[in-house]
């Protein structure tokens, strides 16, 4: 069986905090990490190829050079191969023209089983680049899916929705988006850590995957930013009392609602 | 394309390099002055830092056919339903689309995907829908991303809207995006507020990013339809209109088999939230007063939009609920983005546990309880009262 | 937080890092559980094993990493008690259960039975004490009586950590009665041998997450190729083996005086009483002074110890003792005090320090007790000025 998990660098946003003067953000020390939700994917590949001898693990990121770093995570928990993307030409690409970025270098591989996405990125939280890989690689996606079990060429997986769960049964090739409750992530061994150490990540050009000009980067994205801004500082505390509990309660949720907290 | 530097104008100050939420920029070691590097989204949050007008983005131009984006017209809803009951959040979508819609004067649409489910159609239209689009069909009556994003995909090639939205939910955020391919459209995620640019006809979507750290507007200027899809309980659900109806549009589309099959639906609300890693935590303490008003606070979760329950050691002593459900010094540490304290009088053990969260809610009957010492909004009165008028004014 | 520099190599560095996340977020979250229960640290050993981390003290050639530092392994030791002893001892037993193959036994023997340790697939124990031989190792009274190709064992072994759960022992017996001390030969048993049986396990004051347990042979037959060495060498292993694993314990202390200090300092900056937080009050700030002093103090003499023996050190008994008794007193003052900065709180279970304080008290007594240790010193003290009198 031949696993590709897709993961990306993030920044810690658990670290960010808004300065309270400027409004701005504060990104002095945080560091960059493989994305938390990507662990769970990246275990789920790792623990079915315990399961099943013979599986390599391939793990994709597109990114700066910098992004190597999680790469060697990767290795040092147990990856086989990794691809690092990276272009400039890659450089602002929004989910639609990631997801065909990623696309192309899968295709690029040895035919994978398995496609397997962390639930969403913490940095831009949106869910949307594994489904939307899948469909430009023409394979079925499972979102949310909690656990799997693969046996004569096909999976049985499940996935959470709101109030409960599903139980799937998958032809392979797939793609699956993985919670974090799916598992929990191994640590890097020390001969893992060592080998990525020495590992050298020769960075594949958006050329190499033979991707389409056309479909890369900032001009190929539907979406724009137009603007970027701090959400309404967080007041000091504030403390109701004397009025009715139904005028409380409504200017509460409607603070809430406000504050886009809801 | 992307980010301009003009190095000939940059100083060196170095104050674009703090704001970028992506360290994408960063200083030359020879003179000081500032590099973008790989990890650049054109973001956009550097450009008004600068001082002295250094930075600028530049997109090339498209020859995006104007005609062609003209050609789009109306609004769109994906009606979700589930087990034949259309959920709440596509109600919610239709009070919000409603007001977009007067404002673009196109019509309000849903989109009813499904097996025998034709009588959904009636509440949509309640709800402010003009039209309903059904497509009734064997393939779509368990949810598989597949043939949903097949179905949705046909209709929008057919019907061109302008606008498509749908609720990030498990099922929204599951198949949109494969449309969002399919149909060649931008789609942004998790909206939190919603307007239009009605001379340029566009959607202005907005949406926290970086954990909630930074908002960002997004729009999609060249391609259509322009597609968001917005949280569970950020719109408040319209009233319906008793006996208002609308065109019923019945598609008969040839959908390929689902290539996924759903072998079991185990409808189980999770009450055993783990509280650990929740988004949303609603706490009780002693002063919920019995095991039976835990009850109060499920709803109050379930109106945040699926809440866990927490709670302190005192409910816990007392026998109300399981230890599983303890914050504070010997139960778990939390950090969600809403923790709402009801009747926990706020001791130092429970605090430890939780006073890092995004915003903290207290509702306590003593003024002068330490939990108003750490909590944002705090509301001085009787839970028995406030938490059902709160649970009211949310579900509104 | 600052440190000194104790010139720890890359390696040393690196294991620190990853032994100090693993402990944080694997053992942190389970150590109140496995006190509560007494449950074996199963899981945690695997993993560790997965890591790579148990092989850390082995040379490559027999499966593990070790090149001549034995810093890294001393430092995981220290990590893992940082957070709780109970699991650190369970992980350390394994060395000093091999420790007797690595420094007596035979390159073939070496073959057999490292590498399965170095992957952490199997654990090991070491077996010296008995019922009526404790401080007095060498009165031991379990006979191993050749028969052929095998050793017949007799006897039963008491308190043996990791008893029970690890696949290879490093057993203690006599083979000849007439020569003390001189007649006792070390074997290497695998659990599973017919007439090999464990005793319950023994429910304890502290480290309540470690196995101890009876070894009780019957009529046991081992192996004479598992005799370590020549028969009568046992002693020799036996007493090698303590002078190269007590800086061990000395990491232990010393991880869990520092876990102690670590918890002290946070709640002494966050309680408040007479309006201010206790650690404003000179008399509290003062006592912190003191645990920080002698944690940094242990720990210097416990590297120093250890560096020195890798530095080739021929005689090092002495200070294997000394960084043993210093830093396990250093553990149970430091647990002591910082249940004292607790106040009510310390005492109550619901709170680190009160099992640290409990677990403490095991270094003074295991791997010789601090009385035995002063012995060394001692002893070695009035050998040492004995040769310059004579000078
Ligand atoms: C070693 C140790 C460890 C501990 N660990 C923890 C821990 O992990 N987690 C934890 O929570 N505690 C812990 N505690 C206990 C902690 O000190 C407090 O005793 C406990 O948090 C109090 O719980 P409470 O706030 O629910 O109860 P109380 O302190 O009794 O407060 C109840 C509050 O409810 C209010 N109230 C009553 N009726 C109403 C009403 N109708 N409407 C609104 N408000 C009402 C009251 O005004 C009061 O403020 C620990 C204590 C010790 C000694
Ligand atoms: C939890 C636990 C785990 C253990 N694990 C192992 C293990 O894995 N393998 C193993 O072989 N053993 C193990 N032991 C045994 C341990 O090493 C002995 O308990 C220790 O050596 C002391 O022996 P004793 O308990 O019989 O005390 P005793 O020798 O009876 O001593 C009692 C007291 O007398 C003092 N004393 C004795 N002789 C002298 C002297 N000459 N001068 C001054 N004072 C003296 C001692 O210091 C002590 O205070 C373990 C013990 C425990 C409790």
């Amino acid at each position: 069986m031949h696993i590709v998990v897709c993961v990306k660098q993030v920044p810690n946003t658990t670290q960010v905090r808004i300065n309270p003067e400027t409004n701005t953000l504060v990104r002095d020390g945080v560091e960059s990490i493989l994305n938390p939700f990507d662990e769970n994917a990246l275990e789920m590949a790792l623990q079915l190829k315990e399961k099943h001898p013979g599986t390599k693990v391939t793990v994709l990121t597109m990114g700066p050079p910098q992004a190597a770093e999680v790469l060697k995570e990767a290795v040092g928990r147990g990856a086989d191969a990794v691809v690092l993307l990276c272009d400039r030409a890659f450089a602002g690409s929004d989910t639609w023209a990631t997801s065909y970025a990623l696309s192309t270098a899968i295709r690029k591989m040895e035919p994978a089983d398995l496609v397997l996405f962390g639930k969403q990125a913490i940095d831009g939280d949106t869910a949307q680049v594994g489904p939307g890989v899948a469909d430009w690689l023409g394979i079925p996606c499972v979102a949310y899916a909690r656990k799997i079990e693969v046996a004569d060429g096909k999976a049985v997986v499940e996935r959470n929705f709101e109030d409960g769960y599903e139980k799937l049964d998958v032809a392979l090739p797939c793609a699956l988006t993985v919670l974090k409750e799916a598992n929990v992530p191994r640590m890097a061994s020390l001969r893992g850590k060592m080998a990525a150490k020495k590992l050298v990540i020769a960075p594949m050009t958006a050329e190499a995957v033979g991707a389409d000009p056309a479909k890369l980067g900032l001009n190929a994205s539907p979406t724009r930013v137009v603007k970027i801004f701090s959400p309404p500082p967080k007041t000091g505390g504030v403390k109701w009392q004397g009025e009715e509990p139904a005028v409380l309660a409504q200017r509460l949720a409607d603070l809430l609602r406000e504050r886009k907290l809801i | 394309m992307g980010l301009k530097i003009d190095l000939d104008l940059c100083t060196g100050c170095g104050a674009c390099v703090a704001v970028c939420p992506f360290c994408a920029l960063a200083q030359r070691a020879a003179d000081g002055k500032v590099e973008v590097n790989e990890a650049c989204t054109a973001c956009g949050a550097c450009l008004e830092t600068c001082p002295v007008g250094a930075l600028s983005m530049e997109v090339a131009e498209k020859k995006a056919d104007a005609a062609a984006l003209d050609a789009f017209r109306g609004l769109w809803v994906f009606a979700e339903q589930r087990g034949g009951k259309v959920q709440e959040v596509a109600y919610e979508l239709l009070g919000e689309g409603r007001v977009l819609a007067d404002k673009l004067g196109v019509e309000l649409c849903a989109v009813l995907l499904g097996h025998q489910i034709g009588n959904c159609a009636a509440t949509l239209f309640e709800h402010g829908a003009d039209k309903v689009y059904v497509v009734d069909h064997p393939a779509l009556e368990k949810y598989t991303a597949e043939p949903y994003s097949e179905a949705m995909s046909a209709l929008i090639k057919k019907y061109k809207p302008e606008v498509v939205l749908a609720g990030a939910t498990s099922m929204g955020r599951g198949f949109i995006a494969r449309v969002a391919i399919q149909v060649n459209a931008g789609l942004t995620a998790d909206c939190t507020e919603l307007g239009v640019d009605v001379d340029k006809r566009l959607l202005l979507q907005t949406r926290p990013a970086f954990g909630g750290n930074i908002m960002a507007c997004i729009v999609c200027p060249d391609h259509r339809p322009q597609m968001a899809t917005v949280r569970p309980k950020v719109f408040k659900q319209p009233a319906p209109t008793a006996g208002r109806t609308g065109q019923l549009v019945a598609e008969k589309l040839d959908l390929k088999d689902p290539v996924v099959k759903v072998l079991e639906t185990v409808n189980a609300m999770q009450n055993e939230v783990n509280v650990a890693g929740a988004e949303f935590i609603v706490t009780g303490g002693r002063g919920v007063g019995g095991p039976e008003n835990f009850k109060l606070l499920a709803e109050l979760a379930e109106a945040l939009g699926g809440a866990a329950i927490g709670a302190s050691r005192a409910a816990v002593d007392a026998g109300w609920i399981s230890s599983f459900h303890q914050v504070g010094q010997t139960g778990k540490t939390v950090r969600p983005k809403i923790y709402v304290a009801c009747g926990v009088s706020g001791q130092i053990q429970h605090l430890v546990g939780m006073n890092s969260s995004d915003t903290i809610i207290a509702i306590n009957k003593d003024p002068d309880a330490p939990i108003f010492g750490v909590a944002d909004v705090g509301i001085v009165g009787d839970l028995f009262q406030v938490v059902p008028e709160l649970v009211k004014a949310l579900k509104k | 937080m600052s440190e000194l520099n104790y010139g720890l190599s890359e390696l040393a560095l690196e294991i620190r890092a990853m032994v100090r996340e693993f402990a944080e977020s694997r053992v942190k979250p389970v150590r109140a559980e496995l006190d509560e229960t007494g449950h074996f640290p199963t899981e945690i050993l695997r993993e560790l094993g997965k890591m790579d981390l148990m092989g850390l003290y082995i040379p490559a050639e027999y499966g593990g990493t070790f090149e001549g530092d034995s810093m890294p392994n001393l430092i995981a030791v220290e990590e893992l008690s940082r957070i709780c002893i109970g699991v650190s001892v369970s992980f350390a037993a394994n060395g000093l259960g091999a420790d007797p193959i690595l420094i007596g036994a035979s390159d073939e023997q070496k073959k057999k039975f490292l590498p399965p340790l170095a992957s952490g697939e199997k654990w090991a124990a070491y077996a010296l004490t008995e019922p009526n031989a404790g401080s007095d190792a060498g009165s031991i009274r379990t006979t191993a009586v050749k028969k052929g190709d095998k050793y017949v064992l007799n006897g039963t072994k008491q308190w043996i950590t990791n008893g029970g759960e690890a696949d290879i022992y490093t057993v203690f017996a006599v083979t000849d009665k007439n020569r003390g001390a001189r007649g006792v030969s070390c074997f290497i048993v695998e659990k599973g041998t017919p007439g090999f049986k464990f005793g319950k396990k023994e429910n304890k004051l502290g480290i309540r997450a470690s196995a101890t347990r009876e070894l009780i042979f019957e009529d046991c037959e081992v192996p004479a190729a598992n005799l370590i060495g020549r028969e009568g060498t046992g002693f020799i292993w036996a007493m090698k083996t303590f002078d190269v694993s007590r800086p061990g314990i000395a990491a232990q202390a010393v991880g869990l005086a520092q876990g102690a200090l670590d918890e002290a300092v946070l709640y002494a900056k966050v309680r408040e009483q007479f309006g201010k937080p206790i650690i404003a009050n000179q008399g509290l700030s003062w006592m912190l002074a003191d645990m920080a002093t002698k944690v940094e103090t242990a720990r210097a003499l416990t590297y120093a110890t250890v560096q020195s023996i890798d530095r080739g050190a021929k005689d090092y008994s002495k200070f294997s003792a000394m960084c043993k008794v210093y830093a396990s007193d250093v553990a149970m003052q430091v647990t002591t005090d910082a249940v004292q900065v607790f106040g009510g709180y310390g005492y109550m279970k619901e709170y680190p320090v009160e099992k640290m304080m409990r677990d403490a008290k095991i270094l003074q007594i295991y791997e010789g007790t601090n009385q035995i240790q002063r012995d060394i010193i001692g002893l070695a003290l009035n050998k040492e000025y004995g040769a310059v009198a004579k000078k």
